[in-house]
């Protein structure tokens, strides 16, 4: 192929700075109204600020806190109740028409019950993202469960494996990789909740400080509390792939990622 | 146990299942004196009382209204954008850093900015319902139009069909099933989105009304508002799916007639 002007590995690099640029310049000439879009240079040094200060790294912990107890709580409960549930053809096929009907109620619609009963706090938050993150691992558990190859749990049935040794060596394996996905996709739904509940009921966090950011009138503060919030959304995203591409490494779809890397 | 009847037990235990359930919340319920969890029968009394069809223009009506165009925004914008994402292997490396970030940050982290700007209107939801909704779609309809088979992309250029002709005809009918994919997952978000804007700022809609209910302890008023979420919810997923295996049907007939 033909050498090009600007290489690929700079294309990022270069669309990221032109970004930059752009809403650095266009509220200084004045095509963004000065008042709502601060150049960003002001957005990132009000963050830059932000990094040295306790109260920002307290509302960072109460969200990853409200986040990680709602992931882990969905966790807990739907892995092993989705295990059950799978291993049974007969109890899945009674499970499905209820899951179906509870699974796309949206979870938000239960924030003033979760207000009534918990209050404004941190169980409000945990139990709104523990709700929503629960629906994604199961689902996802119940499909890994379902797709183990036939042949493989006929042969070890015909090597005589027991049915809690034939759980523990093949049902299980071949589920990982699908619990892993829909544990990626609940963390991020979590999140999604963990931020709302702040936002909405007003537990603390990054999400109430936004708003709260925002009706004080100080909006560099609320733009670098947005980009904090994006940037811990591709933190733990980055996170998760990397340890589902470490621990899968056996797996024939994390092989194949790498091959066409 | 024979096939035929394990088959009729499981069609059976799918529909009994949800129904008992119900009938064990109308029970459990029946003679409940807690504040916070009023009987059933209550609630769908005030369900009837306040939604049918009392409530339907005020409420119902905008709440859809701004859903659905949000949602049409954002399927126009991102099925164009990731068909011209998709078509430059370039574009994609450049659009990548941006992409990921934007998609990252947790949606209603933007609620407050989209009120700074836009204010508490109806066009600040509809643009929290947009943003939101093109990032599923975009990555599906990118990852569609790259899937495309080789042959047939390498075979309408030797046969010199021009590229107007190449996009509506053979890239977007190829990257439909992955497009329609991403449209469902989009659903889920405008309906999330459409409650939680209305929560934080609005004077009327769904999410409005039931959170409304809650501050002036209307109790049974805020679970007829959750069970008409519910409802809606269960309808668009399950409407949308009908729309999907209705347009999609010479897909699976072509990969069936490819397989065998």
């Amino acid at each position: 192929m033909a050498r090009r002007a600007i290489p690929d590995w700079a294309l990022p690099w270069l669309s990221v700075a032109a970004v930059l640029v752009l809403f650095e310049l266009l509220p200084r000439i004045g095509v963004l109204p000065r008042e709502h879009f601060p150049p960003i240079s002001q957005t990132l040094d009000t963050l830059a600020q932000q990094a040295g200060e306790s109260k920002f790294w307290d509302a960072v912990g109460n969200t990853l806190q409200g986040w990680a107890l709602g992931l882990g709580i969905a966790a807990a409960l739907a892995i092993p109740l989705g295990i059950v549930i799978g291993s049974s053809r007969l109890l899945y096929r009674a499970m499905r028409g209820l899951i179906e009907f509870l699974r796309p109620i949206p979870s938000v619609a239960l924030i003033p019950l979760a207000i009534l009963v918990y209050g404004t706090g941190l169980q409000s938050k945990v139990f709104l993202a523990a709700f929503a993150s629960f629906w994604q691992v199961l689902v996802a558990t119940l499909y890994g469960v379902q797709d183990v190859d036939p042949v493989a749990t006929d042969t070890a049935r015909s090597f005589g494996f027991s049915r809690v040794q034939r759980l523990f060596r093949v049902t299980l394996p071949s589920a990982v990789p699908y619990v892993a996905t829909g544990l990626r996709i609940a963390s991020a739904v979590s999140l999604i909740l963990t931020v709302t509940a702040e936002l909405v009921i007003g537990s603390a966090g990054l999400g109430r400080s936004i708003n709260l950011a925002r009706s004080g009138g100080n909006e560099e503060l609320m733009y670098a509390l947005i980009v904090a919030t994006g940037v811990l959304g591709l933190v733990l995203n980055t996170v998760f792939v990397k340890v589902e591409r470490r621990v899968l490494h056996w797996h024939p779809s994390q092989r194949r990622e790498a091959a066409a890397r | 146990m024979s096939e035929r009847r394990q088959r009729w037990l499981g069609v059976g235990l799918e529909v009994t299942v949800p129904l008992l359930a119900l009938v064990l919340w109308g029970l459990l319920s029946a003679g409940s004196d807690t504040y916070y969890f009023p009987p059933l029968t209550d609630i769908l009394s005030t369900f009837a009382d306040t939604w049918l069809f009392e409530r339907v223009g005020s409420d119902v009506v905008p709440s859809l209204e701004r859903m659905g165009l949000g949602f049409a925004i954002a399927v126009v914008i991102a099925v164009t954008a990731g068909l011209l994402l998709g078509m430059s292997r370039r574009a994609r490396i450049a659009a990548a850093p941006i992409v990921e970030f934007l998609r990252a940050i947790p949606p209603p982290a933007l609620l407050p900015f989209a009120i700074l700007v836009i204010g508490v209107g109806s066009s600040m939801k509809v643009f929290i319902i947009a943003f939101v909704c093109i990032w599923p779609i975009l990555l599906n309809t990118i990852d569609g139009v790259r899937g495309i088979d080789p042959t047939l992309d390498d075979t309408t250029r030797v046969y010199g069909i021009s590229s107007r002709d190449r996009i509506w005809r053979v890239m977007l009918p190829a990257a439909t099933p992955q497009i329609f994919a991403g449209m469902r997952t989009s659903l889920s978000l405008a309906l999330i989105l459409m409650v939680i804007s209305e929560m934080v700022a609005s004077t009327n809609g769904i999410g409005y009304f039931v959170l409304q209910s809650q501050r002036t302890f209307a109790i049974p008023e805020m679970w007829s508002g959750i069970l008409l979420l519910g409802i809606l919810g269960y309808v668009l997923n399950g409407g949308f799916t009908l729309i999907e295996r209705r347009l999609l049907r010479w897909h699976r007939g072509a990969r069936a007639s490819a397989l065998g």
